[in-house]
């Protein structure tokens, strides 16, 4: 399997990339802007996310809900999110719809302020702090995924707070915040914008020309606070949140190597080994020999700066406490940094690591984002071709190093989840005031 | 924004027009009836070096026995344990050092086995899968495993509040004679009664090779996948018993509402719906139409009322939870709590405007455009067209289904729209579920009028049963 990849730069520093596959009229549109949650301002937790919303509010040329409406239209399916480090938009549509994105990306990237209100603006801020509610506050064990890089990286290190926000810095977002993050972020020079699929290669060179290049570059852009950490965190770190839950549930994180890096390879296959599938390490010794987790798996942030991390989660059976399962999962952490692993456990991880990526390549949405990351993070979109040579040449004697250098007690923040003690008498008076 | 930056603004180029649209068909796909009935069909889709292969068998959950509700789905899981002569490690580790994994699963009407892999390791992968249906071991020790694991899984849903809306909604929408008013993963009392025996005997009945068909699509001719289908389930023997659907009518006739107390809850996760049309009915293509502008789209009535309008929530949808059998009409979503009743009220203001006046053509052409448009995109991977496949066998759709979707969809009009709205939704049996804060919640909810009011006990399923 080989990607065809073709790059270029605008005059203006957008980064192009296309890759043809005319196997269906499908064709994907996806632009990577190089801005998260690790750009904001300390009192502006959660603004990168907020401004994604406002990215679907329109611009100069396209009405609020509008630009969802029109790739619907064509038959185009889109979406965004915001990550750590990146804020992405897609679309996937029939190929002959090809135009109609650019265009709305390029409207929105070149002219996305003069559509903005503050109706608009509270209207989303609302939208997101039910977001916030429905995927963190009103969820079991919903606040891990802010917990645990505020354990794993110092404060005001860039990955610290969280992606989401708090509700207060929400509330204090302006219009003003809107303009400044767009003006400073938004710029062609700071995007990569990827064309995957079916598509005239002359006729939409000449239509990414058209659209996006008259937008002018940006101003030189803030740097982002300091973002190297150590690569060990020098002890174990620990946090036991009593929520409501059923069942305790542990999250273990490691420092490992960033993304892209020979470390990373290792550290993605030692949690492959660990935690990916029902052959690993954790599935057939706590969920299956033990009976001590009713699941357990195991993977990387796939940070590409500062620091990555290797997470591992695993929930307790029932009638198993959290001081047993934490005990049986730090086991099998210290044993495989005493005795790393075997040759067959490699060659496990990466046949199945390697099926995966293939069966992703089908999709042109997921083409076009695996080139747009690797041209955002190393400014070279061929480097999605030697993915599987890159795990092939991954030994198992790298992968027992890196456990030895990153998976022991000296690198570990532990977050335990266990069920809060509720007044059952108080509970039972509010039931039966409701049933009244 | 001052007028210097808008001079510096660039100047807009005009909103383009669509292009011709290029030709686009269903990958064509060839059946082979083995002299056992076993079905084969094969989609030669070379583009990418994988193979799906996918067993759909009328294994499904409406064929669990009363009392033994979880029966399929334990079967499935048990697949994966370990055959005549492999152990569930030995078979694990078989199929993950050719890269692929079995994905097994049984939703109401049929089971499913399914694994992809590189297309140079399919025979291997191919034989794994056929010992896996043909000679599993069901090994006890593994069986006692796989149900504490759904004891936990249910008591994870008692405090998940997305989880406990649907199960309740599902729970107290059919009579309690259905099936459907049962778990499909079975409940802790039904699932101590799944016994070894039980398990085997079930498989022993109804995986069989003339209520079973398997598809292979991806980079692979129709002969080879003939020839290894055929070497592989060949001699596979048996047959198993005619299906017969559950019955399948609402509980109460009436329209209800069915508040689930959580203390504090920030949100209500919202479920308003009733049983409504099978999945193979002639009004299939006119309601996903209405379906779509009602709440399918992001674009839709629903979604924009509650979402984009009012912002009291993330996101509002509307679905039918398609089955052989009469399917639920469901709408969902999550809303701050102090806007429950609000929500609700919008909800029924947007089922009764798509019952009473036409939709715009606007809405119609949105709608109808999206479904076409996206048609293709639908179908861009091995598993997906092998999925639509198997949607084929289950709701046994005719076999050019695939052809004729997309004019079918075309064909649909405002009128069509407004006339399946007035047919196959139902406010005046309408159920609204809740979890939430019901002490918060009560009060205004029962102010709409929408039914008489029961608040239950997220830990209470007998309660739920006896109302």
């Amino acid at each position: 399997m080989h990607i065809p990849v073709e790059s270029y730069h605008l005059p203006n520093g957008l980064h192009v990339v296309l890759s043809e596959d005319h196997t269906a009229p499908i064709v994907a549109v996806n632009l990577w802007y190089h801005v998260g949650s690790a750009n904001e301002r300390l009192d502006r937790t959660g603004f990168a996310h907020l401004f994604e919303h406002m990215l679907f509010q329109g611009s100069a040329n396209v009405e609020a809900n509008e630009h969802f409406e029109l790739v619907q239209r064509a038959g185009g399916t889109l979406n965004g999110s915001t990550w750590l480090d990146r804020t992405n938009y897609y679309e996937t549509l029939p190929s002959h719809q090809l135009a109609l994105a650019l265009w709305l990306e390029a409207d929105r990237m070149g002219r996305m302020l003069p559509a903005m209100t503050q109706h608009k603006l509270d209207t989303q801020r609302d939208v997101v702090k039910n977001e916030r509610r429905w995927s963190v506050d009103n969820q079991p064990y919903g606040t891990w995924w802010e917990r645990l890089p505020a354990l794993a990286f110092p404060e005001e290190h860039p990955f610290n707070h969280s992606l989401i926000g708090s509700m207060e810095h929400l509330s204090d977002a302006s219009l003003d915040d809107v303009a400044d993050f767009f003006r400073t972020y938004y710029t062609p020079d700071n995007a990569v914008l990827t064309v995957a699929g079916d598509f005239d290669r002359t006729e939409t060179v000449r239509l990414i020309t058209s659209y996006f290049g008259e937008i002018p570059r940006g101003a030189p852009r803030p740097p982002l606070r300091d973002m190297t950490v150590p690569p060990t965190m020098g002890n174990t770190r620990r946090e036991v949140i009593p929520d409501a839950v059923a069942l305790p549930r542990l999250f273990v994180a490691c420092r490992t190597p960033v993304f892209g890096t020979d470390g990373y390879y290792a550290a993605s296959l030692a949690g492959a080994v660990l935690g990916m599938r029902t052959g690993c390490r954790l599935e057939q010794s706590l969920v299956r020999r033990q009976r001590i987790a009713s699941q357990a798996s195991a993977f990387t942030y796939d940070l590409a700066k500062g620091s990555d991390l290797l997470v591992i989660d695993a929930t307790a059976h029932a009638g198993v406490s959290a001081e047993q399962l934490e005990a049986a999962v730090l086991a099998e952490l210290d044993a495989m940094v005493a005795h790393g692993v075997t040759e067959n456990e490699v060659t496990r991880a990466r046949a199945l690591i390697e099926t995966s990526f293939v069966m992703s390549m089908q999709s042109a949405a997921e083409r076009a984002d695996q080139l747009s990351r690797f041209t955002t993070y190393f400014g070279d979109p061929t480097l999605i071709n030697t993915q599987v040579a890159r795990y092939a040449a991954t030994t198992a004697a790298d992968v027992s190093r890196l456990a030895r250098e990153r998976l022991g007690a000296d690198n570990r923040v532990l977050l335990v989840y266990v069920p809060a003690e509720e007044p059952p008498a108080e509970a039972a008076a509010v039931l039966a005031e409701a049933m009244a | 924004m001052s007028t210097t930056e808008l001079v510096s603004m660039p100047a807009a180029p005009p909103r383009p027009s669509a292009g011709a649209p290029r030709p686009y068909r269903f990958p064509h796909f060839v059946t082979r009836i083995l002299s056992n009935g076993l079905r084969v069909m094969v989609a030669s889709v070379p583009a990418y070096p994988v193979v799906t292969t996918l067993a759909v068998v009328e294994a499904g959950a409406t064929r669990d026995p009363r009392d033994q509700e979880g029966l399929a789905q334990l079967v499935t899981r048990g697949l994966s344990e370990g055959t005549r002569n492999m152990n569930a490690l030995e078979l694990t580790t078989r199929l993950e050092m050719l890269g692929t994994t079995l994905d097994t699963g049984a939703d109401w009407d049929s089971a499913i086995v399914q694994l992809t892999a590189l297309s140079s390791r399919v025979e291997d992968a191919l034989a794994v899968l056929a010992e896996v249906l043909r000679y599993p071991a069901f090994p006890e020790h593994e069986l006692e495993r796989l149900r504490a694991e759904r004891r936990a899984d249910l008591a994870q849903l008692r405090t998940e509040p997305r989880g406990l809306s649907d199960v309740f909604f599902s729970r107290l929408l059919y009579e309690r004679a259905s099936r459907f008013a049962r778990l499909a993963g079975g409940d802790e009392r039904s699932i101590e009664r799944l016994t070894r025996d039980a398990v085997a005997s079930y498989h022993e009945t109804y995986y069989r090779p003339d209520a079973t068909a398997l598809m292979l699509v991806g980079d692979i001719d129709v002969e080879t996948a003939v020839r290894i289908a055929s070497a592989h389930f060949g001699d596979w023997a048996g047959t198993a018993p005619p299906v017969t659907e559950p019955p399948a009518a609402q509980r109460h006739l009436d329209a209800r509402v069915h508040l689930v107390h959580k203390a504090d809850a920030p949100q209500s996760e919202v479920r308003v719906g009733h049983v409504a049309i099978p999945r193979f009915h002639p009004d299939y293509f006119p309601v996903v139409v209405m379906n779509a502008i009602l709440g399918g789209l992001f674009s839709s009535r629903l979604n924009l009322n509650l979402r984009e309008q009012h912002a009291y929530t993330y996101g509002a949808h509307s679905a039918f939870d398609w089955r052989r059998a009469a399917s639920p009409f469901e709408i969902s979503t999550a809303v701050e709590t102090a806007v429950t009743a609000d929500a609700l009220r919008e909800i029924m203001a947007e089922l009764t405007r798509i019952r009473e006046t036409p939709v715009s053509e606007a809405e119609l052409s949105l709608a109808v455009s999206y479904l076409v448009g996206v048609f293709p995109i639908r179908f861009e991977t091995t598993a997906e067209v092998a999925g639509g496949m198997a949607n084929v066998e289950i709701f046994r759709l005719p076999s050019n289904y695939f052809d004729t979707y997309r004019e079918r969809v075309a064909a649909v009009t405002a009128d069509d729209v407004l006339r399946v709205a007035r047919t196959h939704l139902d406010p005046s049996r309408l159920q609204v579920v809740v979890v939430g804060d019901a002490s918060a919640i009560r009060e205004p909810v029962a102010a709409l009028g929408l039914g008489p009011i029961t608040v239950y006990d997220p830990l209470d399923d007998d309660r739920a049963d006896a109302v």
